[in-house]
């Protein structure tokens, strides 16, 4: 009989602090990321891009380029499949453009060469014949009758007819009487929130290498979120079958989302096949914010209704989301995120995804999430403001718990957002004075977290060390979160496991790393396969003592009998049945596969203060502490490491970073000299509270931490903006201009 | 029977009902059973939803049994970054 609990409690690795597995190699140049792969006979590519917003694509003659010494391959959109439908038309439209160009930067062409110069070269030797048509960047201009259309017929079953075709889809939910419930309120604010878009900003520039042969077999490197996804992805864009596709990813110089679908992996793979050889291809940075996906953008008419002890009585939403060229804006995250904090009797919320000519949106943490977060909460400031009520006191009688019916519609399971309230309410943070011109703000947000599809593998060696195979990328310690659950599960020391993310030929369909659910989903299949393991390595040691498996137990590392009767036999270590497992049946090892359901949501409260200047509008944040429920924090200082993130991508989010096209459609801003990520010297050290309300979906309680952070700062700064100057601002970025036009409007 | 709370997107689709009943023990059973019933849901079904049973999202969970759940919302599909 094992003794390992379903629910277990007390923990002697998990949460400890053990050094990264991934340190040395990283800050020694070892760690291989896509750009570090290469081959014997490996060609360059170089891809041709538009240089116009739209555009019909007339003509495209590469003889010029195949004609430069070095040039081995050109491709265009006539060396992919037709018939494509769906996402899967999206993804091999967007990676090669068709019949037109749909935004600045879209690819319309490629070539491979001997040297990554002269690829660049002949790239501007592709001459491209193009046929200007107007354009639209901006969702509400893309909604008006008079915005010009992107593409007839993409819009699904739920958009009414009489929209416009750049609609191409439309929620809607809710429920109660929504004029009773604003009739019950004392007050009542109707606001419109913008958001910009935003870039993932991972530092490393996607990247990658592909080999493909006429034979349809083929092998690509590169770097990922989730290399099942890009097999997959890749074969339907290519037409190839999705096994004869090995796909190998890279260490990774971070993702957030971004690189959980392809751009280049499947135009590197058709030159492969045109070439011979392998191509490789790595994106300039440039390349990257203005052909990679940000996140969308969003407009969003408010409508809140408070009582004067703070109870909110309605809430009404309408979310206008551009996700760029194609269908797949996050509309319905933020509209389920908007107001996941608070019981409402009545709500309802409308949205809209819109097309425009911009790159097609990817994921970024907690997709849509923030935008949402962004109008309701700054929108509850705005009440709490209007009637001196504590905004903490608000958010707390509002908040929901176990038992809640949620915004958008299913009754909450155990959930911690109290927790994270009450602990934001006692930390010193939130009753320190400030200074002049400061201002404090607090904002709370939910992301819903994911299970998905996983397998892991595990076996043991000859010398009593464990690996562990996964496949979902590590961009967040998910390698030493697997080995610390490996460790307390086996009861053998974190040193003694080492774990691999290995390649698509080596396990079975992971999703990739998203939705923060590796921790969770890679983690609980990591503890059923250490249970496999231990119950196998029972069975090896009740042979070995002639007594039957059920009266052996595994505990701290070694087989013991399970009481007195069982038989008086010393405990058997792992090292001493894994060094004769060759001659006691064979290897040792476990597996677990599952689409796991039990993921638990995470709720988070942050508390900023920023200080403005009032002759420039240039905001510093000071101070900024992170309260988020963890579930069971694994690995403590990656937890925090996930809030302090999620923190400065939405403190960049809120005050700096923003697309901004020109009039001619052309973003105006693509390297990071102009788009303004956050560095070191613009932030405070993040104070976090790491909360534990156990998931009980999860053996150990885990829930994903890596996606909520990044949503309470973009109104928690708002907030805390209105706090230092009197003005609110209901657009981002709250750059030092709009805040001083702002105050200088308010005189 | 298993009641089926439908998000409102999807009311429009099973004559304006913000609740239906159809019989199932396990979420295929009554995905068919639903797009049966009101022929009208096939497209958003099959464009994927996800389904919560008793708060718990468990899209992928096609075989899973419906015994013994109180409550199931049929949801937009969630995505991750």
């Amino acid at each position: 009989m094992m003794a390992l609990d379903d629910r277990k409690t007390n923990f002697k690795y998990i949460g400890t602090r053990p050094d990264r597995p991934d340190g040395l190699d990283k800050v020694t140049g070892r760690a291989r990321y896509g750009a570090d792969i290469q081959a014997p006979g490996m060609l360059h590519g170089a891809i041709v891009r538009s240089p116009h917003a739209h555009a019909r694509i007339l003509k495209i003659d590469a003889s010029k380029a195949l004609a430069l010494k070095g040039v081995k391959a050109v491709v265009t959109r006539a060396d992919f499949p037709t018939g494509l439908t769906g996402e899967d038309w999206n993804l091999q439209e967007n990676v090669m453009a068709g019949e037109k160009a749909l935004y600045d930067g879209h690819a319309v062409a490629a070539v491979a060469a001997s040297s990554a110069l002269i690829a660049r070269d002949a790239a501007k030797l592709v001459e491209v014949e193009y046929e200007p048509l107007p354009h639209v960047t901006d969702v509400d201009a893309a909604m008006r009758p008079d915005a010009p259309v992107i593409r007839e017929g993409a819009a699904d079953y739920s958009v009414p007819e009489g929209m416009h075709p750049n609609v191409v889809r439309r929620i809607e939910f809710g429920r109660g009487d929504m004029d009773a419930a604003f009739a019950e309120a004392d007050e009542v604010l109707e606001a419109t929130y913008r958001t910009e878009a935003t870039h993932q900003g991972y530092i490393e520039p996607h990247a990658c290498l592909a080999q493909l042969g006429a034979d349809g077999k083929g092998e690509l490197w590169c770097c990922t979120q989730g290399h099942w996804f890009v097999r997959r992805m890749c074969a339907s864009v290519l037409g190839l079958d999705a096994s004869q596709l090995r796909v190998t990813p890279s260490e990774i110089g971070g993702g957030f989302g971004g690189k959980t679908t392809i751009f280049i992996d499947p135009v590197a793979l058709a030159l492969s096949r045109k070439a011979g050889r392998p191509v490789k291809i790595v994106m300039s940075r440039s390349e990257v914010l203005r052909a990679t996906g940000p996140t969308a953008s969003a407009s969003m008419d408010i409508k809140l209704g408070m009582k004067r002890d703070g109870t909110i009585t309605a809430a009404q939403g309408t979310f206008r989301l551009q996700g760029g060229a194609f269908p797949g804006a996050p509309t319905a995250e933020t509209m389920q995120c908007a107001f996941a904090c608070y019981e409402i009797p009545a709500i309802l919320e409308i949205g809209y995804d819109v097309i425009t000519n911009r790159p097609k949106q990817a994921a970024y943490r907690a997709p849509g999430a923030p935008m949402g977060a962004f109008a309701a909460e700054s929108a509850i400031d705005e009440l709490c403001r209007r009637m001196g009520l504590d905004p903490l006191e608000v958010r707390l009688k509002n908040a929901v718990k176990e038992g809640s019916k949620s915004s958008y519609g299913p009754t909450y399971p155990r959930i911690g957002l109290v927790e994270t309230l009450e602990a934001a309410k006692a930390h010193p943070h939130y009753s320190a004075p400030l200074g002049p011109n400061q201002g404090r703000g607090v904002a709370s947000g939910y992301w819903f977290n994911w299970g998905g599809e996983t397998s892991v593998s595990m076996a043991v060696s000859e010398d009593g060390t464990v690996q562990v195979s996964v496949g979902t990328p590590d961009i967040g310690g998910s390698r030493a979160s697997m080995s610390l659950m490996a460790a307390e599960a086996l009861g053998i020391p974190y040193e003694n496991v080492r774990c691999n993310v290995v390649d698509t030929g080596a396990l079975g369909v992971n999703e990739p790393t998203h939705g923060s659910r590796a921790t969770y989903a890679s983690g609980l299949a990591t503890i059923e396969a250490a249970r496999e393991i231990a119950g196998k390595l029972c069975q090896r040691a009740a042979d070995k003592w002639g007594i039957d498996a059920e009266a052996v137990i595994w505990e701290d590392g070694c087989a013991k009998p399970s009481g007195p009767n069982a038989g008086d036999f010393p405990p058997m270590p792992i090292a001493e049945i894994a060094a004769e497992m060759g001659q006691t049946g064979g290897p040792i090892s476990g597996h677990f596969e599952a689409t796991p359901n039990g993921h638990g949501g995470s709720f988070g409260t942050h508390i900023v203060d920023i200080e403005v200047d009032p002759e420039t509008g240039r905001t510093t944040v000071v101070r900024y502490t992170v309260v988020q429920d963890a579930g069971k924090a694994i690995h403590p200082a990656y937890v925090e490491g996930q809030f302090q993130g999620g923190a400065a991508q939405g403190i960049g989010w809120a005050l700096n970073e923003e697309y901004i096209y020109g009039t001619d459609g052309r973003l105006q801003n693509p390297v990071f000299l102009d788009y303004r990520v956050p560095v070191a010297s613009d932030l405070p050290m993040i104070d976090t509270v790491i909360v534990e309300v156990p998931n009980p979906g999860h053996p150990y309680g885990v829930r994903g931490v890596g996606e909520t952070g990044i949503t309470p700062p973009l109104p928690a700064i708002a907030n805390a903006v209105a706090g230092a100057t009197g003005v609110r601002l209901r657009q981002l970025p709250m750059t030092p201009p709009r805040i001083l036009a702002a105050i200088q409007a308010n005189g | 029977m298993v009641e089926v709370n439908l998000w409102s997107g999807l009311r429009p689709l099973a004559d304006g009902k913000d609740c239906v009943e159809v019989e199932a023990t396990t979420v295929r059973d009554m995905l068919s059973a639903l797009v049966d019933a009101y022929p009208g849901l096939k497209p958003a079904i099959d464009a994927g939803v996800s389904i919560a049973m008793d708060g718990r999202i468990v899209t992928g969970g096609l075989n899973e049994t419906l015994d013994g759940v109180q409550e199931v919302y049929l949801l937009q599909r969630l995505k991750g970054g």
